[in-house]
């Protein structure tokens, strides 16, 4: 009891001498998630499908159109098929970890719960160089974008803090605030190792235990084997779906089976067209003419998809409905 | 003075992009000046302040209430307003009411249109504290930036980060107003970490920098700026090193940090076998660290990062840094060895990947067009004898050129482009000459940057950007107002920048229609008519203009006048603007040119054919002075072209000027509009003859008289 007393004491002093306590990556993963459930958040799970970023979760793209509040938290593996290094740079991964916010409304004191949530980690800021560099985003293929900083923490960028404006082509009202924490990135400078793969994840094992096969054989994949031509028909395919299920649902328009049109199931197939326009990308396979007509096909389901959306839940008129709606529709377009 | 009252406004921020602050400070000032003024309320300037989180305006003498106006206003006329016993109607009445002035106080005044019933009116001037609730808002409003957003919602305000506090303090009292939910105060706040209290008071102008100076912040950027060239040369002075200079990266990191304080890293010196160019620029543009040099401009293995703290703690920051910095050269050290694992050339096959513009097609097409152009251009040169010019080396680096852009280094430091592409090339054995034009064919990047050092350089240099000239020119991409994402100025200007500064002859009409026929030959073939080359030549003319003014500090009128006479090349445009300018201010030059514009004129006034193509009938030229001209001109004009003929322009120009005294007689005795027509039709051809032969160096009747020509060089200092 008292050599427990003991460390925690030691652990403390160090903690206050800006000394980490060493912190594996899963328990990075429940500090966050303990402080954002305390925020009022929806801890919810990683999407089954493969996602480019945590934004592309359902759990962001969809909740934040539309009037109502909500508060969401949860980690998104992430894959970037172009950013795969076969597990040989220490930085660089094919999937990395992101855990992402969403707080809609954005509240007024923002700044501030995103600090606390450093603190809560263990850091402390008077010691540390934070900074906020102006960093916008934007994803093509979602008709989405944002302004915001990079967090920067000793030069290390640990966070993208993005103001939402506009998500599937539609103006966000109430605007949300979208923090997504680098998980690697911050573990690395809480365990202060080199490599991520040095991380530790859980007490006995690394990070490079767990995923190190994942690298070597998604990038192998990636850059030489990935079948371009089948790629492509399977883009094709799933993009098919995705409008097949969108204009089946423009005839239920109206008729007691709404509710249960399958939006969400197009959803899915767009995100595999994302996916799968991604890898194309990373085996080098897309022409240059190719490559914006391809993010614009993603982008045309992304934005019918939000515009679907927002029609099912009132928020919008249908738009075969008044042409006053379809002329604003042009009106926010232009601008 | 009691009627006057000073002022703190402070919009309170998230963070504002360094980038935007410097602008907004000075368009703060100018908004509330000129709501001030317009609100007569302004009587010393504003001063504004930037700062992360923060835009702020203090002046020291604002007055307090607008002074009373006097104001007259017209009734009814005295004729409707009284009746005929000299009563008042009940149109005065109703007047006197209308104005809330008695009818005692009433009077008639005459006006144009009769005599009219009017009213002395006092307007009470209004209070500053009333006014200045609108004026602050309405600044805050009026600030514009670049991608502003909104944050309380679609129909909430526009800013560029949302705004979290105000303070605006008149006299010492909060004048309320609120925007956007957040109402006014007096409490700013301090460093977001290191200020002593949470809420900062601020009453006077006076406690404005230094409380917040108390609490870590340094709101002023002229402070901010010194703090870290203070620190940069102590720390650089200890380790005997020189900071590698970097105005640009200076400016960011003062906008960048509220209270900046310099400290020193460390990087393992195996990194010091990458290029130094690769060092710096991963330093800079992904840590915005200062690189140090010794005494033998090499660089050392240690940064200097500005923090936004008051120390480095516990050296945790400095650790911090250099774990960042050393993943960040571990990265470009793996790129600079893996990039090289093919060789540069080997990359041209991804160039097709790399889109230019969609319909101009990708690198790969436009390198093959940069070939062909520099090749052209290498040619010309080597057949005028052109030192240096070797068209084997042009092809070559202008099929390098490119290939970088398809490397990883190159993908994750855009701005290393060219100069890696140079470096792979020298690493991996190419000609050096080939290896320093690849490096340097961006070049010039700008009016102050330098051009590239050696003549192949130029070829590719000026290929390049002729290509894109011509190419965007024939799709319709033309520079309008601030937007020119093609950067199709800045090419313009770094050909005429090369060709000045390298003393290079060259036809640009000729290198333009040779960039034109490239782009219909090679991919993507595209037909560029002759009226598109044509505007690319005035184009470039445009650039030349601006920049034998603005840059090479010629008079706005002798640069008019050489190229009005010839623009094709600029070297000899610039022998003509010399000539021209060590000529002018001798005896005859001035008012033969007063002569030339007085010929130009009576040649407008007759007409656009009169006489200018018919040849000058000796027969009908009846007065001497007209005779003498016609004699004289003649012989002039064969000295002038022999001189002409070798380039020797001013000589060219002093025997062209010693035609005044017969210019000047033949206006004295002769009538040009002659009742006669053939006579005068004939006397026109040789005026227009005379002004044809003397205007192949520079059209003197371009050239202002003395007391005009300063006036453009003023807009030069401002």
């Amino acid at each position: 009891m008292m050599a427990r007393a003991a460390a925690r004491a030691a652990l403390k002093k160090n903690m206050n001498d800006g000394i980490h306590f060493s912190i594996s990556f899963q328990d990075l993963i429940f500090g966050l998630e303990t402080y954002w459930s305390k925020q009022g958040c929806v801890i919810q799970q990683p999407y089954d499908v493969e996602v480019g970023a945590g934004t592309m979760h359902p759990e962001t793209f969809f909740r934040v159109l539309g009037p109502n509040s909500y508060r969401v938290a949860y980690v998104q593996p992430s894959r970037r098929p172009a950013d795969g290094r076969y597990g040989e740079n220490p930085n660089r991964l094919y999937k990395h970890t992101q855990l992402q916010v969403i707080l809609k409304p954005s509240p007024a004191n923002i700044q501030d719960l995103y600090l606390d949530s450093l603190r809560a980690l263990g850091i402390n800021l008077r010691e540390h160089d934070i900074r906020f560099e102006e960093d916008n985003w934007e994803s093509p293929t979602l008709g989405a974008w944002g302004v915001g900083w990079q967090v920067l923490l000793d030069g290390l960028e640990i966070t993208q803090f993005t103001y939402f404006q506009q998500s599937g082509g539609i103006d966000l009202d109430p605007v949300s605030c979208e923090l997504t924490y680098g998980l690697e990135r911050i573990a690395a400078f809480l365990q202060d190792v080199d490599s991520v793969f040095q991380l530790r994840w859980s007490r006995d094992t690394s990070y490079g235990d767990i995923r190190l096969p994942e690298e070597e054989q998604f990038s192998t994949y990636s850059f030489e084997w990935a079948d371009a031509r089948r790629t492509r028909e399977m883009f094709d395919l799933c993009e098919k779906e995705a409008q097949a299920i969108l204009a089946h649902r423009d005839r239920a328009a109206k008729s007691s089976s709404q509710r249960r049109a399958p939006i969400l199931a197009a959803y899915d197939f767009c995100l595999k067209c994302s996916h799968l326009f991604n890898i194309l990308d990373s085996r080098g396979a897309i022409s240059t003419t190719e490559r914006a007509a391809l993010i614009a096909r993603v982008r045309a389901l992304s934005c019918q998809i939000a515009r679907d959306y927002s029609v099912t839940n009132g928020w919008m008129e249908s738009e075969s409905g008044s042409d006053e709606v379809t002329s604003s529709r042009q009106d926010r377009k232009r601008q | 003075m009691t009627d006057r009252a000073s002022l703190v406004f402070e919009i309170g921020c998230e963070e504002i992009p360094a980038g935007l602050l410097a602008k907004a400070a000075t368009e703060l000032k100018a908004i509330l000046e000129k709501h001030l003024e317009a609100n007569r309320l302004l009587v010393a300037p504003v001063v504004t302040f930037a700062a992360p989180r923060r835009l702020a305006a203090i002046s020291n003498a604002v007055l307090l209430a607008q002074t009373d106006e006097k104001k007259e206003v017209l009734g009814p006329p005295k004729s409707v307003a009284f009746d005929n016993v000299g009563q008042p109607t009940r149109a005065a009445e109703s007047f006197s009411k209308k104005q809330g002035v008695p009818i005692s106080s009433l009077y008639t005044t005459m006006t144009p249109r009769g005599e009219y019933l009017a009213a002395r009116l006092i307007i009470r001037g209004k209070t500053a504290r009333e006014l200045l609730a609108e004026i602050l808002t309405r600044a805050i409003r009026e600030l514009s930036f670049p991608r502003s957003m909104c944050w309380t919602g679609k129909k909430g305000a526009r800013f560029i980060r949302p705004v979290r506090w105000i303070v605006a303090v008149l006299d010492g009292k909060v004048i309320p107003f609120e925007f956007e939910g957040v109402a006014s105060g007096n409490t700013t706040r301090g460093h977001r970490f290191l200020a002593h209290s949470k809420n900062i008071k601020i009453t006077e102008p006076k406690d404005y920098l230094s409380r917040l100076r108390s609490n870590f912040v340094l709101a002023d950027a002229p402070e901010r700026r010194k703090k870290i060239e203070r620190e940069i040369r102590s720390i650089a002075a200890k380790g005997k090193w020189r900071v590698h200079e970097d105005p640009a990266l200076l400016e960011t990191v003062t906008y960048l940090n509220e209270y900046p304080t310099v400290i020193r890293g460390d990087f393992d010196a195996r990194y010091l076998e990458l290029p130094w160019e690769i060092i710096v620029t991963v330093m800079r543009d992904h840590q915005k660290y200062f690189a140090v040099e010794n005494r033998r401009n090499e660089i050392e293995p240690h940064f200097l990062a500005v923090i936004n703290l008051d120390k480095g703690r516990a050296g945790l920051v400095r650790r911090g840094h250099e774990k960042v910095l050393r993943a960040r050269l571990a990265d470009a050290e793996f790129f600079w060895q893996s990039d090289q694992k093919r060789r540069l050339a080997d990359y041209s096959e991804m160039l097709a990947h790399i889109t230019f513009e969609s319909r101009l097609g990708s690198y790969r097409d436009k390198t093959e067009r940069m070939r062909e152009i520099a090749r052209k251009i290498a040619r010309n040169w080597f057949d005028s004898g052109i030192h240096g010019a070797d068209i084997g080396a042009a092809d070559r680096a202008a099929q390098l050129a490119k290939c970088d852009l398809a490397t990883e280094m190159v993908r994750e430091f855009t701005e290393l482009q060219g100069i890696m592409g140079g470096l792979y090339a020298r690493s991996q054995g190419e000609d050096e000459d080939v290896a320093w034009a690849v490096y340097d064919h961006y070049k010039p990047v700008g009016t102050e940057d330098t051009v590239p050092r050696n003549l192949t350089g130029c070829a590719v240099s000026i290929a390049d950007k002729l290509d894109s000239l011509a190419a965007c020119f024939a799709v319709g991409i033309v520079p309008t107002g601030s937007s020119d994402p093609f950067g199709l100025r800045r090419a313009a200007s770094g050909i005429i920048q090369i060709l000045l500064e390298k003393n290079l002859s060259m036809s640009l009409s000729t290198a333009i229609s040779s960039a034109a026929q490239t782009l219909g030959s090679h991919a993507p073939k595209i037909k560029v008519p002759v009226e598109v080359e044509n505007k690319v030549l005035e184009f470039i003319g445009e650039r030349a203009k601006y920049l034998f003014r603005e840059k090479y500090g010629f008079a706005y009128d002798e640069v008019n006048a050489a190229m009005a006479a010839s623009a094709d090349d600029l070297v000899d445009v610039r022998n003509r603007i010399l000539a021209l300018r060590a000529i002018r201010y001798t005896e005859n030059f001035e008012p033969l040119a007063v002569a030339f514009r007085r010929i130009r004129k009576i040649l407008e006034k007759a007409g656009p054919d009169c006489g200018r193509a018919a040849a000058v009938d000796d027969a009908l030229l009846r007065a001497d002075a007209e005779q003498l001209l016609h004699r004289e001109a003649r012989s002039l004009a064969e000295r002038a072209s022999k001189h002409k003929r070798t380039g020797q322009y001013k000589e060219a120009l002093e025997a062209i000027s010693e035609l005044r005294p017969t210019v000047d007689r033949f206006f004295d005795d002769v009538l040009v509009m002659d009742p006669d027509a053939a006579v005068r039709k004939n006397r026109l051809a040789l005026l227009a003859g005379l002004l044809k032969e003397f205007s192949t160096i520079a059209d003197f009747s371009e050239m202002a008289a003395e007391e005009k020509r300063d006036e453009p060089s003023k807009s030069l200092v401002r």
